[in-house]
């Protein structure tokens, strides 16, 4: 049967009209940070430069995409339409008048729609990961720069110990299906995952020591949360059923975290080592504040900049992570349409056709790079004051 | 500086042994266990057969003694069957001795390949050969490349080529060599036609232009903008000292201040970071052996651990292991080296 095709302006046309929501949202963002620039602090700041605009906007554009992925995919990720294998970009589907906009993989599924919803699995997990990797490496790396001595030297030890294994080859020991036989993503998971409460926990305790009331009521609010998520994620047990996630899910959560808590740990120890020597610091140890409040509360706070920019190249380098498992196929479903796995797919059949292979890719790196130049602003930003 | 370098070694083989033994446990959990013992019999095999085959080669006894056997502080015990009373080496082509006897790593071996049936020295060192030659050519590509655009960018800092080359090194820095590859491949194999797309030839009838450019431009890519970027960081930094600006003044020439007096200092910090490059180049050498079938280290390791070939994936594993903490040791040692400054400490 003949495929009836749409020109390359029109693909482009329907590309355009097919991310509506995303234009529309962008758009608000954009009137409104232009609007209250003045109030919005580092935030604001970034739209002075043409760098942090177009990363402010690459990453905008990223996160509606996945937000509003149901409204701008035309097809779910999973859909095979028979007729459309392997089918060229344009090509019109017979039955409903639908186009593949981007042309259709080897399994007759629509390229396009895998692409956004790859953008799905890819904003949740590299963030969230990133945010467990801050907080285990700020815990561990906050008290090795501080106290020094015999402290620091077997945290840095451990450190570097996960540092000197080259990523690729921990990936391979640490997720594959038979460690999901093992209860050993569940103790890492039950490790790291307790790092958020213990962080929270004494960064209310040592603030607010002598106001009884106040600390009841955030300790209460941040066992109950952290507790619930806990038990979601790591047993796999949350009472109220929200919180779930999938054994191949915790397994890659646990390996990236693993990979990338060292960094963090090492970056807040010099931070810390640095900050330590000011005088305010000083200042609150003549006024006998407890160590770990000096941490938290006078440290912490004056090593953001440098952390912001941080977290933003890491979360960078955790896409490429995801994208290096799901390139080898390591963790993630062989059906799921996130952008590694995407690229796996599709680059072994280069030599037949190359259009599924583009879309993921230019994603990856458009958003990599969105990061990128939103962390490049950022610093020129934090250097200037 | 003699302690220095000892305690650094210290604390290496403190490390080395320590990252041994966590891959170690790793691959003799119980279900890589298993699945090296069906890959060796056949997938028809009863619990029984597996559990014997297990049991009679040496994987039942205890973890440490195995893990000190591969170490080679153990002796490791003849196989005997139990048909003939006779002492069989446990895979047909490795040898073994027929005695107790220390066989391990500090004696020099490597152990024996389930997966590709040799023993895994035979296998490791002419892959190791072959990824060196990758990393040579990927180096001689990516140094001076990235050296150039970081000066060139950092000489005048502010204008329209510092910024255009900066935006570009950022953009490197965004595509790891899994992306980088398939666009390459796109354009030069798929398109224009003038390259392999594969460089399965290289390893078969030798590498040339046309089917090692591509894994080389593709592995250079992802490094080079983050090297240019320290380089760049750094030449500005050392632009704006005061010996510069005396140069300047004394009336030399713009080129003749860059080259004989900001060059050599510029290029201190860019030095440990190429050294430190090297964990990083081992992810790629991966995926870029993988995506283009060359026959490197890279290729072994997937191997090795999709097939969980325990013995070739501890050698892959002391390997890169090796390499990275050596690579660490010879950049602080060349840093200490290089700038007076911190030797005089």
């Amino acid at each position: 049967m003949q495929l009836e095709f749409i020109g390359p302006f029109e693909i482009l046309l329907g590309l355009v009209y097919r991310f509506w929501p995303v234009w529309l949202a962008l758009g608000i963002l954009l009137a409104l940070s232009l609007g209250f620039k003045r109030r919005l602090g580092l935030y604001g700041q970034l739209f002075d430069t043409g760098v942090g605009v177009a990363g402010v906007l690459i990453c905008a554009f990223w996160l509606f995409t996945a937000i509003f992925a149901d409204l701008v995919a035309p097809f779910a990720p999973l859909d095979q339409i028979f007729v459309m294998k392997d089918a060229l970009p344009g090509a019109v589907e017979p039955e409903t008048g639908r186009v593949f906009l981007l042309g259709g993989d080897k399994l007759a599924r629509d390229v396009f729609s895998r692409m956004v919803y790859g953008s799905q699995i890819v904003l949740i997990i590299a963030p969230a990961a990133t945010a467990f990797a801050l907080m285990v490496g700020t815990t561990l790396g906050l008290p090795a720069g501080y106290y020094g001595g015999r402290v620091d030297t077997v945290l840095s030890f451990m450190a570097n110990l996960v540092l000197a294994f080259p990523v690729i080859l921990l990936f391979y020991l640490l997720v594959t299906p038979g460690i999901r036989e093992t209860a050993i993503p569940q103790w890492l998971a039950g490790f790291f995952f307790v790092f958020p409460i213990v962080f929270f926990g004494t960064l209310f305790w040592t603030r607010f020591r002598s106001r009884p009331r106040l600390l009841a009521v955030q300790l209460a609010i941040t066992v109950l949360l952290g507790g619930w998520v806990y038990l979601g994620l790591v047993f796999d047990a949350d009472p109220l059923g929200i919180i779930a996630i999938e054994p191949n899910e915790l397994n890659i959560f646990v390996a990236v975290v693993f990979a990338s808590a060292p960094g963090v740990f090492r970056i807040v120890r010099s931070l810390t080592m640095d900050i330590q020597t000011r005088d305010y610091v000083a200042a609150a140890q003549t006024r006998g504040e407890s160590p770990w409040y000096i941490m938290l509360w006078e440290i912490l706070p004056n090593a953001r900049g440098p952390l912001i920019v941080d977290v933003c190249l890491r979360i960078g380098y955790t896409t490429i992570l995801l994208g290096t498992l799901g390139y080898f196929g390591l963790g993630l479903a062989p059906e799921s349409p996130d952008w590694g796995t995407a690229i796996k797919e599709s680059s072994r059949l280069l030599r037949a056709y190359v259009h599924p292979a583009l879309p993921p890719v230019i994603a990856l790196m458009s958003f990599v790079l969105g990061l990128n130049l939103l962390a490049d602003a950022l610093r020129e930003q934090s250097l200037k004051d | 500086m003699l302690t220095f370098i000892l305690r650094r070694l210290g604390v290496m083989a403190l490390t080395m042994v320590c990252l041994t033994l966590v891959v170690f446990f790793l691959v003799n959990l119980e279900p890589n266990l298993k699945k090296l013992a069906i890959s060796q019999l056949d997938m028809r095999s009863s619990q029984e057969d597996l559990e014997s085959w297990l049991e009679a080669n040496g994987y039942r006894q205890n973890f440490f003694v195995r893990y000190g056997q591969w170490l080679g502080v153990m002796p490791k015990q003849p196989n005997v069957d139990p048909a003939t009373g006779e002492a069989v080496p446990r895979f047909r082509y490795c040898d073994e001795p027929a005695e107790p006897h220390y066989s391990g790593i500090l004696q020099g071996e490597f152990g024996c390949s389930t997966k590709f049936k040799v023993p895994v020295a035979e296998k490791l060192f002419p892959a190791l050969g072959a990824t060196g030659i990758l990393m040579f050519w990927v180096m001689v590509v990516m140094v001076p490349v990235s050296l150039l655009v970081g000066v060139l960018a950092g000489m005048r800092e502010g204008t329209r080529t510092d910024r255009s080359l900066s935006v570009a090194s950022i953009t490197t820095t965004a595509t790891p060599e899994y992306v980088s590859g398939v666009i390459f491949t796109v354009v030069f194999a798929s398109w224009l036609g003038i390259l392999n797309g594969s460089a399965a030839t290289a390893t078969s009838q030798g590498i040339n232009f046309f089917n090692f450019t591509l894994p080389v431009m593709t592995m250079a890519i992802y490094g080079t903008g983050y090297i240019a970027r320290m380089t760049r960081a750094s030449m500005v930094e050392v632009m704006t000292q005061q010996y510069i600006r005396t140069a300047r003044l004394k009336g030399l020439s713009f080129r003749q201040v860059v080259m004989k007096h900001a060059l050599r200092n510029a290029l201190i910090a860019p030095f440990t970071v190429i050294m430190l490059q090297f964990p990083w180049l081992l992810t790629g050498v991966v995926i870029v052996e993988v995506m283009f079938r060359y026959q490197g280290f890279g290729f072994t390791l997937v191997e090795a651990a999709g097939n969980n070939d325990i013995d070739l994936l501890l050698g892959c594993s002391l390997v890169s292991v090796f390499v990275v903490l050596s690579t660490q040791l010879i950049s602080d040692i060349g840093y200490a080296f290089l700038n007076p400054r911190i030797r005089v400490k």
